[in-house]
């Protein structure tokens, strides 16, 4: 089949589709995106996770066929040309990326969250992040790339920290 | 997409002057990563690629009737469908033994052993090939660890007759070692009390998040290009080339991107069987493990069960130790001699104990094979050595910290191999360090509303408000070897390369280390930056074209590829500066005395003599240096004396833990850790190393196992094989310490593994504290907690 959708923002087109093959399986082996990572295909790892229609998923526990017309993000489409997002920055700077297989799920669900809660709390970021899995890092580092993320974000617009917005 | 995706070189640039050793700068390629185009093994692509596949055996021990592959092959899109039969040269490999079957012939050993290959046009093709493939077995009983002990009664793994090394029976290796007095009658008569303890670890599995992966590409002149995700790409190669029947000119390995490894790919997996397909069609082959086959295609932790009894005098001095440990090494020898060497040369802890007896044995199952995984046969230990000293605390009514103080090792201390610890081993103040870190608060409140449950055992499942909820402290202390033992000849080889590129002095280095995550390739960069004076410094694609850079394991890249890149950067420097004598006039006084400092040769009052891009002109520089640690030597069969170790390391735990008691639920609150690393290399990815080692060391104790029945794996999957998430890790305070190690690089001492031995029996004796119950066995369960 042939399932038409648009990825970071640009139309996209994949033939020859299978009825048994999953978004990340498209996104990886069809156009091209090998930026979300496949670790477990069983929605366990979180390392697939990508935006659809604007709330992250797990793109390897979604049919190729659902996303017909619909809009898919991927860690790719988070920077602006060699301007990184601040999630990304935020995640080199702190040392939150070793192997860094599970840095482009991470990014996306960060990405969301910090979307949601300007200023998260600790449990509040354990909570969002806890369907990522990492091996690394003990996720020591990526909360310091969270928490950075997020102050960044609220020097940016000028707001302070002064607890969670929830 | 057109040709492969292949690993670039990576720029690292630094502010004038900055970024050498001691700092942190940002990982060279940290950038790909966090924007997705970092080229993992399994995001490899070549036009006109196949996929492979594996047909794995369902039984751990069958005799094969035959197999018949003619449905597979008949399946369109299938290019190869391959058993023992098809391979031109050897049919087995091992790092230590070969005695591994590239594919099973005529008998499978453990549940998950490949029989065929296959290659088709897209993975779902293959994988349906794979399941048209028609197996006759003939099934016996699998001999576990028990069993294996009495091959008389129960069989051999293997036929007696090919046994090799020090294999004989079901018995892989064994070493004993005998210090002191061992445990004679008069030993123990001078003990007022001895505890004895049995122990149990459970098989942990290394789940890298990056499964098995790699692509290979015939070439024109008969040979193969590998880009595969591996921890040693010469000793992959080494162990390819017989089987390829192509000599090694003809088999290149290039590190593709790689997601973690811990010991894991330390043996090959794929890497024997995609060249085998893309020798047999002429096309690209890629295989990529999915999680299941992950669990199957690799070795893992070795379980064991030991035996300690500890002797100590009423005030707490230690008099003797008898440990008997066997270690479950599966089918295949894999790496289990050297883990047995690191059981039993490191199997009564830092400690200093006038007499010994230990006995380490690893034997042939017919369960999965086991060999490295992080911590390399010195974690098993640590879980039985720490539980004791608890026990015997509690014996003795003494403070456990106090009683690990007073027996702890230092510099100068005999090991029961007869080593004297000619480095710092600052085991008590590691302890000491840890203890005097502040306590997290209590995080829970008993009554009340204002309970967040995200801090309790069971969390936002809504188990408990803190009824029932008991708080636990424990303690843990480890020592780990460094670099590779045993009087192994362990080098590594960089070649640095430094030249004028748009005006500006740009040094290259060329390693075959292989980057698993850990950042060896920012300190390559740092070290340069240090010993060359220079801002920017490209890595190049870690590949078999320059030599061996041993395995990115044992704590040892830092010290071996790191001592490489310094010996090789000194390289050049000398020739730069031979260059300025020779044309300057330069004295040897002066040039003695001369450094690379930010683009300029500086003598000792830093005053600058040269321009390093005049000296260069348009002739590089490009020096390959092979570096060696000081040699050590086998321990001896029969005593287990020998230099055996170049170097310790040591960390030190305390764990906080919440138990509910009712439920079995456990919540670790707080990890403290306290290294010596040395010289800190580079800070933050220190600390990286000592988090991530905590971290394998928690899922160990309270849910980390490949659960094995009669030989068949039960839980290959992140559904049921539970690895920790950022909600069951807690916050980990580290204390680094840097005392320098006067023999190593730097001072440096390997950083990655210590941490993951002392996490665990810290954890569990936190656990205990709180529970009041013994805990042999690791991991704990909730069963275990409630009796249920
Ligand atoms: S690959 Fe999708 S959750 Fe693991
Ligand atoms: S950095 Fe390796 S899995 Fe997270």
């Amino acid at each position: 089949m042939r399932v038409t959708f648009t990825v970071n923002g640009r139309p996209t087109e994949a033939d020859d589709v299978w009825e048994g093959e999953s978004l990340l399986y498209v996104l990886r082996e069809r156009v091209g995106l090998p930026g979300s990572k496949n670790a477990c295909e069983q929605g366990e790892c979180g390392s697939c996770t990508v935006y659809l229609d604007g709330a992250p998923v797990c793109a390897c526990l979604v049919a190729a066929g659902q996303v017909q017309d619909r809009a898919v993000g991927t860690v790719e489409g988070l920077a602006d040309g060699d301007t990184l997002d601040p999630v990304q920055q935020a995640f080199v700077d702190a040392g939150a990326v070793q192997c860094g297989f599970c840095t482009p799920g991470l990014l996306v669900q960060t990405h969301d969250l910090l979307n949601r809660a300007h200023h998260p709390s600790d449990a509040e970021i354990r909570e969002a992040l806890s369907g990522n899995l990492c091996r690394c890092t003990g996720y020591e580092k990526i909360m310091d790339a969270v928490r950075l993320a997020a102050a960044r974000k609220a020097d940016a617009r000028g707001t302070a920290p002064a607890g969670s917005e929830g | 997409m057109a040709g492969p995706t292949t690993p670039r070189n990576l720029s690292a640039v630094s502010a004038p002057g900055r970024d050498g050793i001691g700092a942190s700068p940002p990982r060279p390629d940290g950038i790909l990563k966090v924007k997705g185009d970092f080229a993992y093994a399994s995001d490899l692509w070549h036009e006109d690629m196949l996929w492979g596949t594996t047909l794995r055996s369902p039984h751990a021990r069958a005799r094969i009737r035959s197999v018949d592959v003619s449905a597979a092959l008949a399946l369109p899109g299938v290019y190869a469908v391959l058993t023992h039969e098809d391979i031109p040269g050897s049919k087995f490999y091992g790092l230590e033994i070969a005695d591994q079957p590239v594919l099973a012939i005529d008998e499978v050993r453990f549940h998950g052993e490949p029989i065929a290959i296959v290659a088709a046009d897209h993975p779902e093709t293959a994988r349906r090939a794979v399941a048209r493939i028609v197996v006759d077995y003939d099934v016996s009983p699998a001999i576990g660890p028990v069993e294996a002990l009495d091959p008389e009664r129960y069989g051999h793994v293997h036929a007696p007759a090919d046994y090799k090394a020090h294999a004989s029976g079901n018995i892989v290796h064994s070493q004993h070692v005998h210090h002191g007095d061992g445990d004679s009658a008069e030993v123990r008569a001078r003990a007022d009390v001895i505890v004895r303890g049995e122990y149990e670890v459970g098989m942990q599995d290394q789940a890298f998040l990056g499964p098995e992966s790699g692509l290979a590409v015939p070439a024109e002149d008969g040979g193969i290009d590998l880009y595969i995700a591996t921890q040693w790409l010469h000793v992959d190669r080494q162990q390819m080339c017989p089987v390829l029947a192509l000599p090694p000119e003809k088999v290149r390995l290039t590190l593709a991107g790689v997601g973690g490894a811990f010991g894991g790919r330390e043996d090959i997996s794929m890497q024997v069987h995609a060249c085998l397909l893309a020798q047999y069609t002429g096309k690209p082959v890629k295989i990529v493990y999915n999680r299941e086959e992950s669990f199957f295609g690799h070795v893992h932790r070795h379980p064991a069960t030991m035996v300690f009894e500890h002797g100590a005098t009423r005030d707490g001095r230690l008099v003797f130790v008898r440990a008997e440990i066997v270690l479950d090494g599966g089918a295949y020898a894999s790496s289990s001699p050297a883990v047995v060497g690191n059981a039993a040369s490191l199997g009564i802890g830092p400690y200093v104990i006038p007499n010994a007896s230990i006995d380490a044995t690893a034997v042939y199952t017919n369960n999965p094979p086991c060999g490295a995984m992080r911590g390399f046969g010195a974690v098993q230990m640590c879980f039985g050595y720490e539980s004791q000293m608890d026990r015997l605390a509690a014996e003795l009514g003494m403070d456990p910290v106090k009683l690990r103080r007073l027996n702890a090792m230092e510099q100068g201390s005999v090991l029961p191999t007869g080593q004297v610890v000619d480095a710092p081993a600052p085991v008590a103040e590691l302890l000491r360090r840890v203890e005097a870190m502040p306590l997290p608060a209590a995080a829970y409140r008993r009554t009340g509303d204002g309970v967040d449950l995200r801090e309790l055992p069971g969390g936002v499942s809504n188990s408990t408000h803190g009824e029932g909820v008991v708080r636990g402290i424990g303690y843990g202390v480890g020592i780990k070897n460094v670099g590779f033992s045993e009087g192994f000849d362990d080098y590594s080889t960089a070649r640095v390369r430094l030249e004028v590129i748009n005006g500006a002095p740009v040094a290259l280095v060329h390693t075959a280390m292989a980057e698993v995550g850990q950042g060896g390739v920012t300190v390559h960069a740092q070290i340069v930056r240090t010993e060359l004076g220079v801002d920017l410094v490209t890595i190049a694609p870690a590949d078999t074209r320059v030599g061996s850079a041993g395995s990115t394991s044992a704590s040892r890249q830092t010290y071996m590829t790191g001592g490489a890149v310094k010996s090789a950067a000194e390289a050049v420097r000398g020739t730069v500066l031979a260059r300025g004598r020779r044309r300057h006039g330069w004295t040897p006084d002066l040039v003695a005395g001369l450094r690379l400092v930010d683009g300029k040769v500086v003598d000792r009052a830093d005053a600058v003599v040269a321009d390093l891009v005049d000296l260069l002109g348009d002739e590089p520089v490009d020096e390959t240096v092979e570096f060696r640690h000081r040699p050590t030597q086998a321990f001896d069969r029969l005593t287990g004396q020998g230099f055996g170790h170049v170097q310790y390391t040591f960390c030190a735990h305390r764990a906080v833990v919440d138990v509910d008691v009712e439920l079995g639920l456990v919540k670790v609150v707080e990890l403290a850790a306290a290294q010596d690393v040395g010289k800190a290399m580079n800070p933050l990815a220190v600390l990286g190393q000592i988090h991530g080692g905590s971290t394998q060391g928690l899922g160990l104790a309270v849910m980390e196992e490949i659960v094995v029945a009669e030989g068949r794996v039960r839980n290959p999957s992140f559904t049921d094989y539970l690895i920790p998430t950022i909600l069951d890790t807690p916050p980990m305070p580290v204390d680094v310490l840097e005392l320098a190690d006067p023999h190593a690089p730097y001072g440096l001492r390997g950083a990655g593994e210590a941490p993951t031995l002392s996490a665990t029996p810290a954890i569990v004796a936190a656990i205990r504290a709180a529970t009041g119950l013994a805990l042999n066995r690791v991991p704990v369960r909730p069963e275990h907690l409630t009796g249920i």
